[in-house]
């Protein structure tokens, strides 16, 4: 049998890895939880220049830890930037799809950075810190927004990149707030999803959100690097499962929540992606005349989503085929849904295929899996009572 | 560690000679490296395979690994349980977890693989 772990020992390159290619260079970088994942038996993995914990234990126990209780990701890989001075919103206007002049103080927005052409360069979230602006950015594209970012530059702005002064680290699931409450002040059980705020974590600020990646309540907490420990600890002391990337990727599939370098990338807009709600096309922004050009274009591939019979998953990739065998698209993401026991994909393909219902195949190594259109997400959260 | 009379492919197989036929499967180190195992693939009785030929995969929520002949023969038998239980797979890798029973022609060679001592040793010189 030929190992994935083989794979990555072989070539340097994690090629089984769901992600964008990283490039283990002789020296991944580390966040501050390295040791800590490693200590509580993390197998590691190169992602994005960045050494992370992929698993702990099992990738599905991982995942329904998050959908049943509470899980808690090490997301200090991505990238951190704030925007202070009178010209950090119209440098970052200038650069994000949506608006954000009208932001309240507190709010966070998905939002893209486009290429003048009008391919996705990167997807980010964008928050109004009382202090500062915020920008998330995926640790692939790090150096590439801090480029763009340059390339834009307006007088009486500061950018500061904390990624390496600070950790992330996402605790999500029903039971978020069960963990977080000693750790946490009980104003952040207040935040409205899409909300954060500045709290005191042991006499220093922490930034806290109520956002997310798996498609459970939960948040999102930025907090000094030598904090990072005890805050792990803490949560871990409550109950709340450490998760890797391969539970991240399988919830987020689940949730129809897009990745860069799969759903994205500079090749794809917005549009096709269906995230229009996050472009606005009554302000200006970088590569906005070619988005209205593209959003015209109906040749253009859009994302759907496909629930295969079976139990093999069609992966990114894999060709699409309508139901007169013809080539139709391509997937873009695909695994086994631990919560929907069913094979699940993102695809983007050809405008008429879009239709809940619509059979496809999906062609797989050797075979051709049936498949059916169905919309996203394929898995939403139960409203709490 | 592993079973002393078993015999042992590089590419993680093992088998145990039953006669002329010889059961096949999956090591201990090969399914606790996997995990979450979601789908196998198994070849069709009758068919004849040659030793190191890809003659399935077994698939995990992150990837697909293939499955190598360990030795040359025709497939007599496949384990029929793991289609509705890919899960038992890594719950008895040497027993309920069997994949595959081969008929070899001719005289049984198992020379080309490892003892028990000589995997476990494999094992504990891969990085991991």
């Amino acid at each position: 049998m030929s190992l994935w772990l083989d794979h990555l020992r072989r070539d340097g390159n994690n090629k089984c890895m769901d992600g964008p290619t990283p490039s283990i260079s002789a020296n991944p970088r580390s966040t501050a939880l390295h040791d800590w994942h490693v200590d509580h038996g993390a197998r590691m993995v190169g992602f994005a220049g960045f050494s992370m914990p992929v698993q702990y234990s099992s990738i599905v126990s991982e995942h329904k830890a998050v959908r049943n209780s509470a899980g808690m990701f090490d997301v200090s890989h991505m990238g951190r930037l704030l925007f202070r001075g009178p010209g950090a919103l119209m440098w970052l206007d200038r650069l994000l799809t949506c608006r954000i002049s009208d932001m309240a103080v507190g709010q966070v927005r998905y939002s893209l950075i486009c290429g003048d052409h009008g391919g996705v360069l990167d997807d980010v979230l964008v928050t109004r810190w009382p202090d500062a602006w915020g920008l998330v950015v995926n640790a692939s594209n790090h150096a590439r927004v801090l480029n763009v970012l340059a390339n834009h530059r307006i007088p009486d702005a500061i950018c500061e990149d904390i990624t390496f002064s600070t950790v992330m680290v996402a605790v999500q699931g029903p039971d978020w707030w069960q963990a977080c409450q000693g750790i946490l002040p009980g104003s952040v059980v207040s935040l409205a999803y899409f909300r954060g705020e500045l709290v005191d974590g042991d006499g220093a600020c922490w930034r806290v959100s109520r956002t997310g990646y798996t498609g459970e309540d939960g948040v999102e907490i930025i907090a000094p690097a030598d904090a990072g420990t005890a805050l792990v600890d803490s949560l871990a002391r409550r109950g709340v499962t450490p998760c890797g990337l391969g539970a991240r990727d399988t919830l987020r599939l689940e949730a129809g929540m897009p990745l860069y370098g799969h759903e994205l990338d500079d090749n794809i807009d917005p549009f096709q992606a269906g995230l229009g709600r996050s472009v606005d096309l009554e302000k200006d922004f970088v590569g906005k005349g070619a988005l209205i050009a593209r959003r015209a274009d109906a040749s253009l591939p859009v994302r759907i989503g496909i629930v295969l019979e079976g139990r093999r998953a069609a992966r990114q990739g894999d060709d699409v085929l309508d139901v007169q065998g013809a080539w139709a698209g391509r997937v873009t993401s695909g695994t086994y849904s631990p919560t929907l026991e069913r094979p699940v994909a993102m695809a983007y393909a050809r405008r008429d295929l879009a239709v809940n219902g619509m059979e496809v195949s999906l062609a797989v190594r050797d075979s051709q899996l049936p498949g059916k259109v169905c919309p996203l997400p394929f898995y939403r959260r139960a409203k709490r009572i | 560690m592993n079973p002393t009379d078993l015999r042992y492919a590089k590419t993680h197989e093992w088998v145990r000679a039953e006669g002329q036929e010889c059961v096949i499967g999956l090591t201990r180190f090969a399914v606790d490296q996997l995990t979450d195992v979601t789908y196998i693939q198994l070849p069709k009785v009758g068919r004849n395979v040659s030793t190191g030929e890809g003659f399935g995969e077994i698939e995990s929520v992150k990837a697909v690994s293939d499955i190598y002949a360990p030795i040359a023969g025709e497939v007599v038998a496949v384990n029929e349980a793991l289609s509705g239980d890919p899960g038992l797979v890594s719950r008895d890798p040497y027993g309920a977890g069997w994949l595959a029973r081969i008929r070899v022609a001719g005289a049984l060679d198992l020379s080309h693989l490892m003892d028990a001592g000589g995997y476990d040793a494999q094992v504990a010189e891969s990085p991991h």
